[in-house]
């Protein structure tokens, strides 16, 4: 059974006052919570473990070792992917699409394509441009309708035999819209063409498959996950994996060295250059098991039940207006007031101790697509509550009487 | 008056509210106060960058003075400019580059402000600075 007053009393964070209000937590696209037992395994690895990994032959260099291929493990279950060496730890979202954007200048050349969305996160299209000035590609954008869905016949034009490698988000950051992605991927595989999924703001919703979608590369972040800040995730195909050069040289990534050459070490290392975050690493496993505990299903079913309920409570409000209403759709909700800058509401509502995004999400181009500077942006965890959104909703009122 | 004798207008009319929301108000009502920016000036050069809202800011010489006008899309971030220019408008680009900002710590705003927000305000005050600063290096 899933109780949220228990899974709230988890997160000490949650019972604290902002500008002596409760804090109402709304800003969980940007960061997730961290639960005490992530707080604690943090505190367990420095306290009794801490020691470099992959080097040392004494007991705690093992321990820490073996903790961090435990962590490696349990992500690759978690993701269903066929081997544990297709897992390579980074330091988040970003750096997972850097890596793979850099090593595909070896795959693409002047006339070929990369295919991004109108609905990406800056970090889903800048490491793309720089592809292309690197290689002379082009970079194309599958178009979104009003309602912020991709439009998936004109991605069907889109494709072709020049299409090098396809780069979209699972879910969309700004608006909240879960994209066909396994359609994606299969049609993209079939001109040949690979596909990165920027699972940043999936993974917290859902359990993603990487055998069943068939994506070639798969990335997240791990603080989005309720796990530590600095973590993240590439899972990427094994031949693929093979393929790509490395991305950072330096210890741990070799094989052998010397001035003349140098040989790779084995997946997943020769993407795991340098002392990695280690504690991060491994309580990013805990993170995963934790989530896992409550279980998506439940996760997936209550966050609906917050969509549908804030979504209901918001449209109360006279002049508002949402950005995002796919079916399809996270428990992100994007809007504006009629009249007034969403920075406005932001600030005053942080008053009232709710905690919500507002701007430009990062994303630029959608909001240039709608014709306006941002939104705000409120998106709800499965530890968020019925009244908090009430709360909310009373803040945003009273902003709204406020400003206008 | 001098900036100095303004900013400590300022400091005293806020020092009269008990509360963040009567002191919301007021900044409020002051944005409705900002001499507006010519719409002829209200362009990309003149935007102040480092804003989650738009801030355009635009400086005239008078007489050896500075005299700012401005304007933002969002009422709070034009009530803040509104304040600023209040205290560094009509005065001369040495006075200007002289004076300090402790008064917007005073007036409890920066320490109310979120850091993106308090690097707009930043920016805003760097702005006016360097108005003040290209007008001296001309005079």
């Amino acid at each position: 059974m899933f109780d949220v007053q228990k899974v709230r009393a988890q997160f000490p964070i949650l019972s604290q006052t902002v500008n002596g209000k409760p804090l109402v937590y709304f800003d969980n696209g940007a960061t997730a919570q961290k639960p005490q037992v992530v707080i604690d395994a943090i505190s367990k690895y420095y306290s009794e473990i801490n020691a470099n990994i992959h080097r040392g032959v004494h007991t705690l260099s093992q321990l820490a070792t073996d903790a961090y291929e435990v962590s490696r493990n349990t992500i690759q279950a978690h993701l269903n992917a066929k081997y544990n060496h297709e897992i390579v730890f980074t330091s988040g979202t970003t750096q997972g699409i850097n890596l793979v954007a850099s090593g595909f200048a070896a795959f693409v050349k002047e006339g070929d394509e990369v295919m991004v969305s109108a609905l990406e996160h800056h970090s889903n299209i800048v490491p793309w441009q720089f592809l292309c000035e690197k290689t002379g590609a082009k970079l194309v954008v599958i178009p979104m309708n009003e309602k912020g869905e991709l439009i998936i016949s004109e991605f069907d034009k889109l494709l072709s035999d020049k299409t090098k490698i396809v780069a979209v988000n699972h879910i969309s950051n700004a608006l909240g819209t879960v994209n066909p992605v396994k359609y994606i991927v299969a049609k993209a595989h079939e001109v040949g063409a690979a596909v990165l999924i920027d699972g940043a703001q999936a993974t917290p919703h859902l359990r993603p498959d990487v055998q069943d979608l068939d994506c070639d590369f798969y990335v997240f972040s791990g603080h989005k996950v309720c796990g530590p800040t600095g973590t993240g995730i590439l899972y990427g195909k094994e031949s693929w994996l093979n393929q790509l050069p490395p991305y950072m040289g330096g210890g741990e990534m070799i094989k052998e060295v010397t001035f003349e050459k140098t040989t790779y070490a084995d997946l997943p290392h020769k993407f795991e250059a340098g002392t990695p975050n280690i504690a991060g690493g491994i309580v990013l496993g805990t993170a995963i098991n934790y989530m896992n505990g409550i279980g998506f299903d439940n996760i997936a079913r209550y966050e609906q039940e917050l969509l549908d309920y804030g979504t209901k409570r918001l449209l109360e409000i006279e002049g508002l207006k949402i950005y995002g209403t796919s079916e399809h759709k996270a428990s992100v909700i994007s809007f504006n007031i009629e009249g007034i800058h969403p920075y406005d509401i932001g600030t005053i509502i942080d008053k009232l101790g709710v905690a919500v995004r507002t701007g430009h999400h990062c994303a630029q181009p959608i909001m240039n697509y709608f014709n306006i500077p941002g939104t705000i942006r409120a998106s709800f965890a499965f530890y968020n509550t019925k009244e908090e959104i009430d709360i909310f909703v009373e803040a945003v009122k009273k902003a709204q009487m406020m400003l206008s | 008056m001098s900036i100095k004798e303004i900013q400590d207008e300022i400091v005293d009319e806020f020092s009269m509210f008990d509360d963040w929301m009567q002191r919301y108000e007021y900044i409020i009502e002051l944005g409705k106060s900002l001499p507006l920016i010519d719409e002829q000036y209200k362009t990309e050069d003149n935007i102040i960058k480092g804003c989650q809202s738009k801030v355009w800011v635009h400086a005239e010489e008078k007489d050896g003075k500075v005299v700012f006008t401005a304007d933002s899309d969002a009422i709070l971030t034009k009530g803040i400019i509104a304040i600023l220019v209040r205290a560094f408008s009509n005065q001369s680009p040495k006075a200007i580059l002289d004076a300090n900002t402790d008064f917007i710590d005073e007036i409890g705003l920066k320490e109310h402000l979120s850091p993106t927000r308090a690097n707009g305000l930043v920016s805003m005050i760097k702005g006016i600075k360097m108005y003040a600063l290209a007008f001296q290096a001309k005079g």
